[in-house]
């Protein structure tokens, strides 16, 4: 078989809808067998905070400082829950990996031939999969945030959580796209695992995970006038965790906040654009052999 | 005993031949360790822009704190490389069936199913770990005696044994469960509390949490007894965490051998 097949589109809106529809209830059905190993898995990624949140006690009680880069010791805790949160929606595991072991395998050669699109599949599977994490994760992220409510600040106004809202579902978007166009790169590479880990390293530094991103604000960067924190705010990273927590927090606001969606939805263009480009250009070297 | 360490020496042989043989990949595995190793250490040194120290009064400075960050990675990079990688075969084994042939060894299975292969690349943080201890030792305000030095290796070995027992604990729950990927999950997130000198853990929480993690899972013994050997001023209270790590090491090895001996008395054969 050949990459030049095109892939064969849905008849028309509606069949399509009834597609997507049919995938996401299979891929729903599929994840509820693991709903138990969900619940225990969400519950102990919260291990992590806990040394984080007694580390930087221990942080502000050997400062004299009231707060660090704008940050007092509950907003750091805050932060840290509610980065958890935002990695919810963004964070997209085994999806780069599976593409990529798609294409070497051979299964991706199903969806050249089958009136299914392949990224819109993958789609549809994540949104299964975050609805099921939503519905099971929910005790415990419910649970975790009722024993901390006393870190966070008074919830914020309308506009403000109308706005987090909004980064929350960019941000799903923004990693899912990034890391298909990832996966995509199986096409010209047999292996990506070391590419996704590399990923994920730069990832997980950038987006803010490992600390809010304003504590490289006095981190020079040979730019005069220009510091860490700045470069970081033009790159797609921080938009899959730091910001949607920021945004809670009251860290990003007014024009700042505009301009900051603005950028993560762009990104998010961006990367689609790159995920479908990757698509069309790989299926066309591709080549796959036998049944 | 001969016989066994003869044994082991010809599967790290196989497994340094194996990643030989595919070397890009091996200096990629060395490359990528070495590179979330660097991401926490520009954690701790941006945290060390913020405080001169981890915990008011707790004399986690910052080169005493690098010697202690030191000491957990030539910890871990010996259990990541030695230990780790038989045990993260252990749950497919169970679940296919391919623990019966190791069963059928004339060899004891704890040891086999432990110690079969070795992954080289994670002593790439072990080794780091070592100049990053020098570094820390040339800049600290004193030297450690030498009684120190000689507790030191000893010590991270006790630290080596509990993280051990803990490995075989969990492969044992293996066996008794089938499957058991969250618990191997559990390891690396109850590990994590390794990490920290364990005066950060105070206060109402704090103060409870490190008595579960000293007497009960006593991961705060693995790093915190060595290192404040060495990077801390020799006392004579440190001798009652010497001897506790001692004390814990040796319970860890005995029962830890004991309940993977059970799990196994328990083990049904998946296989046909």
């Amino acid at each position: 078989m050949s990459g030049s097949l095109e892939a064969v589109r849905p008849a028309g809106p509606l069949q399509g809808l009834r597609t997507w529809w049919t995938m996401l209830k299979i891929c729903l059905e599929e994840r509820l067998v693991y709903r138990g190993d969900f619940a225990l898995g969400t519950l102990m990624r919260f291990l992590p905070i806990v040394t984080q949140v007694f580390l930087w006690t221990a942080v502000f009680g050997a400062t004299s400082r009231g707060d660090i880069a704008g940050y007092t010791r509950n907003d750091i805790v805050a932060y840290y829950l509610l980065t958890m949160l935002t990695r919810a929606f963004s964070s997209m595991p085994g999806l780069a990996a599976g593409i990529a072991r798609s294409v070497r395998d051979g299964s991706v050669k199903k969806f050249l031939i089958q009136p299914v699109d392949y990224v819109s599949f993958l789609l549809a599977a994540r949104v299964a999969h975050k609805l099921v994490y939503y519905a099971v994760a929910a005790i415990p992220f419910a649970l975790v945030f009722f024993v901390c409510r006393s870190y966070f600040p008074p919830v914020p106004d309308a506009t403000t959580i109308a706005a987090f809202l909004l980064s929350l579902a960019l941000s799903f978007l923004l990693g899912f796209f990034m890391e298909v166009t990832l996966g995509m790169l199986g096409f010209w590479f047999m292996e990506v695992s070391s590419i996704v880990f590399g990923y994920m390293l730069v990832q997980y530094l950038l987006s803010g995970h490992m600390f809010p991103i304003d504590l490289l604000k006095g981190t020079p960067t040979g730019i005069a006038g220009v510091s860490l924190a700045d470069v970081v705010h033009w790159l797609p990273f921080e938009y899959t965790a730091y910001f949607s927590s920021a945004v809670w927090l009251g860290k990003v606001k007014g024009a700042q906040l505009v301009s900051s969606l603005a950028i993560e939805a762009g990104w998010v263009v961006v990367m689609a654009v790159a995920c479908r480009v990757a698509w069309w250009r790989g299926t066309r070297r591709y080549s796959a052999f036998g049944g | 005993m001969a016989r066994y360490f003869a044994i082991f020496l010809t599967f790290a042989r196989a497994c340094l031949v194996r990643d030989m043989t595919f070397r890009a990949n091996f200096i990629l595995e060395c490359l990528t360790s070495l590179g979330w190793m660097s991401m926490n250490l520009a954690f701790y040194l941006l945290v060390f822009t913020f405080t001169s120290e981890i915990g008011k009064g707790t004399g986690w400075s910052k080169e005493p704190f690098f010697a202690f960050v030191a000491t957990g990675l030539i910890i871990n990079s010996v259990v990541q490389a030695f230990f780790m990688p038989s045990a993260e075969e252990l749950t497919e084994m169970v679940r296919t069936g391919g623990l019966d042939a190791v069963l059928v060894q004339p060899l004891d299975a704890q040891f086999l199913l432990s110690m079969h292969r070795v992954d080289f690349s994670a002593l790439a943080n072990g080794a780091v770990g070592v100049g990053l201890l020098a570094w820390a030792m040339a800049r600290m305000d004193h030297a450690p005696p030498a009684l120190a030095w000689l507790l030191y290796p000893l010590l991270l070995l006790c630290g080596v044994a509990i993280l051990y027992g803990l490995v075989i604990m969990l492969a044992a729950a293996t066996i008794l469960m089938g499957r058991n990927q969250s618990l191997y999950d559990f390891w690396f997130y109850i590990t994590n509390f390794s990490r920290y000198p364990a005066e950060i853990y105070s206060g109402p929480w704090g103060g409870p949490l490190r008595m579960i993690c000293t007497f009960v899972i006593p991961i705060l013994l693995v790093v915190n007894v060595p290192a404040r050997v060495i990077a801390q001023p020799f006392t004579g209270e440190l001798w009652i965490g010497v001897a506790c790590a001692v004390i814990a090491a040796a319970v860890a090895l005995v029962v830890s051998r004991l309940v993977f001996q059970r799990a196994l008395a328990r083990y049904r054969s998946a296989s046909s």
